[in-house]
């Protein structure tokens, strides 16, 4: 099944010591966006060419290789992916976290806690946490360098100020070692308590916008918040309609003209092995 | 001499740095541990491990410092061949390599910009042998403490206090790897 014409794991050698270098320095200054040389990917941007660089440049021939989008293993961008892996590197893939020794995910983190033998690779769309308050790249670096981030508790405050609470459910911002404000990627916010004191490595890839920063593990990771108005990791006040879950991230699925909706777990991996365990949710077939 | 330079390279390079690169990446992310690398059979006095480390990471675009008895004509060419990469002095090199004696004061260094942290340099410490004892490590990839032997106490905690700026660093032992990165807390 390998292409044996590319090289293994498609890239060229020359640019994986480039991102190894990259992964490296983000390793030493957890939360820091580091430049890289992106090169341009047999994929459209927006669909994990930082993840996908990052993947091909710790995989070896030993890995076994999970994918997932959103939660699932059988999307179109999960299944594409895995066989560009299976192809240009030769390695096993799997759908079972357990199994997995490099996960690749498009924001959402598995439900199953990780193993300090694991590395997640994250997909991000756009790594500067500040971006859409302050649009010159110029700025947020010496914010950053500065430890600036007055602006992003005033966006928070707006939140709350307008809605009532925290409004912002998902790429909520972080702060790694009490130094760098970070974009967690798109992943639910759900999801933030678990990016902290994981055993796993936690390396985020952005493409596009030419960075590549990273968790190691058991780093300390505190997403934003007030006193009086604390972080809540919220999710559909819902059980599995498949599984039964009730501690699970959920996805709404419309299932008919007339509104009809169903909640379902959004990790397909833990939702089928928790059905295959003969958790029945209300909706089971 | 000649043949010296031509052999020791990865025989097969795109998956033995691969293995060599998960080595050293467990080392950088995980402080305290030891990592077994192998691949590399570099003229003396480079270790296994360092001319593994090497081959892993540098290039053309990585000016290299060879300190003291590293930087002699064997070791020179190996480079040369392998790598390509430039040899520069220590305040333009992304890595140096050498003994602990020979590579300091660690003032010579590039340490970085507060804007651009990630331009310092990487030095690559050969040490007689790497024991998971004598300093105690805290900080991110630690779960409580870890243990790491130094060769001294003062430069790396000096090295931290600059944190987000400053220095990485790997010791090198035969075939073995283990990482401070400048995160980490020593005492």
């Amino acid at each position: 099944m390998s292409e044996a014409a590319y090289n293994f794991a498609y890239l060229d050698e020359q640019t994986k010591r480039m991102i190894r270098r990259a992964i490296l320095k983000g390793l030493a200054v957890p939360g820091y966006q580091v430049p890289f040389a992106s090169r341009e990917m047999p994929m459209p941007y927006g669909w994990g060419t930082g993840g996908v660089q990052v993947s091909a440049a710790v995989l070896t021939p030993d890995d076994r290789f999970k994918v997932i989008d959103q939660g699932a293993d059988d999307t179109t961008n999960a299944v594409s992916i895995r066989s560009f892996f299976e192809r240009t590197a030769g390695v096993d893939t799997t759908t079972k976290t357990a199994e997995a020794s490099v996960i690749q995910t498009r924001h959402r983190i598995p439900e199953e806690p990780l193993t300090e033998d694991q590395i997640l690779v994250y997909q991000v769309p756009i790594p500067e946490p500040l971006r859409f308050l302050e649009p010159r790249e110029s700025e947020t670096r010496k914010m950053h360098s500065l430890e600036e981030y007055g602006l992003m508790h005033v966006k928070l405050y707006e939140d709350i100020s307008r809605h009532g609470h925290i409004a912002t459910s998902y790429a909520y911002p972080v702060k790694v070692e009490g130094r760098y404000v970070m974009d967690p990627s798109p992943i639910p916010k759900f999801d933030n308590p678990k990016l902290g004191d994981m055993a796993a490595i936690q390396l985020f890839g952005a493409g596009r916008e030419q960075r590549i920063y990273a968790l190691p593990p058991y780093t300390q990771v505190v997403s934003l918040d007030f006193e009086d108005h604390p972080f809540e990791a919220s999710k559909a006040d819902h059980a599995c309609a498949l599984c039964g879950a009730e501690h699970s991230y959920l996805d709404e699925v419309i299932v008919d003209d007339s509104g009809k909706r169903m909640f379902v777990c959004s990790d397909t991996d833990f939702c089928e092995s928790r059905r295959a365990a003969g958790h029945v949710g209300e909706q089971a077939a | 001499m000649l043949a010296d330079t031509l052999t020791g390279g990865f025989s097969d390079p795109a998956v033995q740095s691969a293995h060599a690169f998960r080595a050293v990446m467990e080392a950088m992310a995980r402080p305290g541990t030891v990592q077994d690398i192998a691949g590399a059979e570099p003229p003396a006095p480079l270790s296994k491990a360092a001319g593994a480390v090497l081959l892993t990471l540098c290039d053309t675009d990585t000016p290299v410092y060879l300190a003291g008895a590293a930087d002699c004509e064997e070791v020179r060419a190996w480079l040369a061949f392998h790598t390509g990469a430039p040899l520069v002095g220590p305040s333009h090199c992304m890595f140096a390599v050498g003994s602990w004696a020979e590579l300091g004061p660690l003032s010579r260094y590039p340490i970085g910009t507060s804007e651009y942290p990630d331009r310092s340099a990487t030095l690559i410490v050969e040490t007689a042998q790497i024991a998971q004892s004598g300093a105690t490590l805290k900080g991110p990839g630690i779960k409580d403490t870890a243990a790491l032997s130094l060769p001294e106490l003062a430069a790396f905690q000096d090295n931290q206090r600059h944190f987000p700026l400053g220095l990485d660093f790997f010791f090198t032992c035969e075939n073995q790897v283990a990482a401070l990165p400048r995160s980490t807390e020593v005492f």
